[in-house]
């Protein structure tokens, strides 16, 4: 059309013409430049929306799903916040106290923490502040090689090796118990918790470091005093990370804890975690539909509150710090 | 630095290489002293780290050690090509790994577009409009909280999302399928010469089955009729046969022929289904299609973090470049931004995918503990994965199976370990163009 009208204009003004007729055509490439840039900024954003629907649908189902867990007779609200008595499964004495799953979880990472933060801190100011390049080059795809392991290797580490070890060591450990359970979750932990921490390490400026040094500090004392401090929160921020990847870790407790839901702080008991009971109700026969079925809802909500808040503490924290020196 | 480190013996040697404190000769005398014990220090505290750093080596020296050593005498070649028999010495994992590739695969195909699209849009696009910056700052947001969600309860929405489409469809509570394309289900008849008792010990009678079409899964079974023509299989392709029914009170025909033929007029037929390879089924049921979606969930926020670090290390100066010829956004991103991240994107997504493999908590949940036999033939076929087939092994109380579950260890971790390998590599050549 546009070509059809530079056509007619060329008989009367040559030069006229071909600007006109330039104009038209750069005009119309850019209009459909223009659509393609918009279609695909829009998928783009249909792309990042995904992700906030995920979020959406993951409160979603598990809110509604809870709450027809609350509908059934058998649930009250009371027991499931108020006992520690978890025992879906006996039929007339079912009870659903949900702190009988919390503190076995709790139990667990709390044998995986004592073992996966002390390590994970000194091996990452070990990296950050004395490691020889070489060492670095050594111990890093080491880490990444742990961190990546699948958690159901670990779990089988746990029920064939760690859990025989602890039985010859002391005769009171159960077949299934929450210390091996803790003990092969440590070595999975601890890589995230060093990579954050020497993260938060990296981050503090080079001239807080030298400062220190030049002051006549040794690096013990830089470490300790000037870098840990300035780093604090955001090793804060990397424990919390940890502890919530911790408790939603499924597989080694699945293996090695045992399938007893109970209120124990013994290390060498039976226990059961939240994501534990997940497994077991998802892996078992138990008839779709029931409360017990409805139950694993009600525990998925439970732990994805609980992870998506210390995750949220976690990045908060970090982002503060990363306020105050970048 | 680590070499000042070895003269133990002379501390204020130390003290001035390591803190660079020269001293004035005046207090020397103290600063010597007070330096004394702080090296000692120094050097203790450098001492525990090299231990508790060592310790990491040590566990997975004695963690690989100990899987291969268990799983050694078990690995054969039946583990890589053979069924999960109930059998140990001839128990396989075929079905697991083909589960493992199709699982896999497809989550790559759906995650990675997502993925790093919306890595571009956070990282290469800058709203105008508050509404936008803020949408962007909510989704970057909502991403690094989605990292931290246990992929467990990924497991719970996929099987909520997925498998069963939060209940839209109303048959989703027995696991049938509300709507398909791609099935063909028969009523399968056996012939009287399967009775030995009314072949009335005609010898050569041979077994016989035969498929009669059905149109819908929920019709009711096919009464068989002399002179319908059903089904057979020849080898792999289905014939046409005329079958003869045999009524209760009527006597079975004594001639073999005749009788490989005929039909009880009484049987019920067994429905079975030939499902095409684009079978498709609303909702998806325990499939692979789920299983992918399930663990796309899982590795996307991966996915996406690492996508960003690539694209964030492009230098601003390439696309500034482009920018200044006059180049779109999509043009700077298509041409040159993703080309020069490419490889960061590469192995951040070959990194997640080792996760995706290894990833056996969401895919326990969805699919369950099931015993099969084959590899996926279709997007809705009931599948394993390898890590499931080693849960599945593990849990077992005979010492052969946790031998296998070993050996499937050592199968899982060498591939594992060659995508590691393989981002590593990726990872070091990048590194060098750059330089």
């Amino acid at each position: 059309m546009s070509r059809a009208v530079a056509e007619s204009d060329a008989s009367s003004n040559n030069l006229d013409a071909r600007v006109n007729a330039l104009l038209s055509r750069s005009r119309r490439n850019l209009g459909s430049t223009r659509l393609r840039e918009l279609f695909i900024y829009a998928a783009l954003i249909a792309c990042g929306l995904f992700s906030l629907l995920i979020t959406v649908s993951i409160i979603g189902v598990l809110l509604t799903e809870t709450l027809r867990f609350f509908q059934f007779d058998e649930v009250t609200v009371g027991n499931f916040l108020g006992s520690a008595q978890w025992t879906p499964l006996l039929g007339a004495t079912k009870s659903f106290g949900i702190w009988g799953l919390i503190s076995g979880t709790l139990l667990v990472t709390g044998i995986a923490m004592a073992l996966a933060l002390p390590l994970g801190l000194i091996t990452a100011i070990y990296l950050s502040e004395y490691a020889p390049r070489k060492v670095r080059d050594v111990l890093k795809p080491v880490l990444e090689i742990l961190a990546g392991i699948p958690t159901v290797v670990y779990g089988f580490f746990a029920l064939m090796t760690i859990t025989p070890f602890l039985q010859w060591l002391h005769e009171g450990f159960n077949v299934y118990n929450a210390m091996s359970a803790g003990i092969a979750r440590g070595p999975r932990c601890f890589p995230q918790v060093c990579s954050l921490a020497e993260d938060a390490l990296h981050s503090v400026p080079k001239a807080l470091r030298d400062g220190a040094l030049g002051l006549g500090g040794t690096r013990f004392d830089a470490t300790i005093k000037v870098i840990l401090p300035a780093a604090l929160s955001g090793i804060i921020s990397a424990f919390l990370l940890a502890v919530a990847r911790a408790i939603g870790e499924t597989m080694i407790v699945a293996l090695a804890a045992g399938s007893r839901p109970q209120a124990t702080l013994d290390p060498r008991d039976e226990i059961q975690t939240m994501t534990g009971f997940m497994v077991q109700m998802a892996g078992g026969d138990v008839s779709n539909f029931g409360t017990e079925y409805f139950s694993m809802y009600a525990v998925a909500f439970t732990l994805f509150l609980i992870t998506l808040s210390l995750t949220m503490l976690g990045n908060l924290v970090r982002r503060r710090f990363r306020e105050t020196y970048e | 630095m680590s070499s000042e480190n070895r003269k133990d013996e002379i501390p204020s040697d130390g003290a001035t290489a390591n803190a660079g404190a020269s001293g004035s000769r005046a207090d020397k005398e103290k600063t010597l002293r007070g330096s004394d014990s702080r090296m000692a220090t120094d050097r203790a505290f450098r001492r525990a780290c090299v231990i508790i750093a060592g310790i990491s080596v040590v566990i997975l020296t004695f963690l690989l050690g100990s899987i291969v050593l268990q799983g050694l005498p078990s690995l054969s070649i039946t583990l890589l090509t053979g069924t999960p028999e109930p059998e140990p010495s001839q128990a396989g994992a075929w079905p697991a790994i083909a589960g493992t590739v199709w699982v896999c695969t497809i989550c790559a195909l759906i995650t990675l577009p997502i993925g790093i699209g919306t890595a571009v849009l956070i990282e290469e696009f800058r709203p105008k409009s508050r509404l936008g910056r803020r949408l962007l700052s909510l989704i970057q947001l909502n991403i690094s909280n989605l990292a931290g969600v246990p992929s467990v309860v990924y497991g719970i929405l996929g099987l909520t999302a997925f498998v069963s489409m939060f209940g839209l469809f109303g048959a989703a509570k027995n696991g049938e399928p509300a709507f398909e394309i791609g099935a063909t289900y028969y009523d399968q008849f056996t012939n009287l010469a399967s009775d030995p008792f009314l072949s009335m010990g005609i010898e050569d009678a041979e077994e016989r089955y035969f498929l009669a079409p059905v149109a819908a899964s929920s019709d009711p079974p096919t009464v068989p009729k002399s002179g319908m023509t059903m089904f057979e299989y020849i080898g792999e392709t289905l014939e046409p046969v005329t079958i003869n029914v045999v009524g209760a009170e009527d006597f079975p025909p004594t001639d073999p022929k005749e009788l490989s033929l005929s039909v009880d007029g009484n049987s019920i037929p067994g429905r079975i289904s030939e499902k095409a390879w684009y079978y498709f089924r609303l909702p998806f049921g325990r499939g692979v299609l789920a299983g992918a979606l399930t663990l796309m969930l899982v590795i996307l926020p991966v996915i996406i973090i690492s996508s960003q670090e690539a694209l964030r290390a492009v230098p601003s100066s390439l696309r500034d470049g482009a920018r200044g010829l006059g180049a779109t956004s999509w043009q700077v991103i298509w041409n040159i931004t993703l080309p020069a991240a490419s490889p960061g994107i590469l192995t951040g997504s070959i990194l997640a995918m080792s996760r995706a493999i290894g990833e056996t908590a969401p895919i326990l949940i969805i699919a369950g503990i099931v015993y099969i036999r084959n590899a996926p033939h279709h997007l809705m076929d009931s599948y394993t994965v390898l890590p499931l087939q080693i849960y599945n092994w593990t849990s077992r109380p005979q010492e052969e199976f946790h031998a296998i579950a070993a050996a499937g260890i050592v199968v899982l971790l060498v591939i594992l370990l060659s995508f590691n390998a393989i981002a590593v590599i990726l990872r070091q050549r990048m590194q060098n163009k750059v330089r």
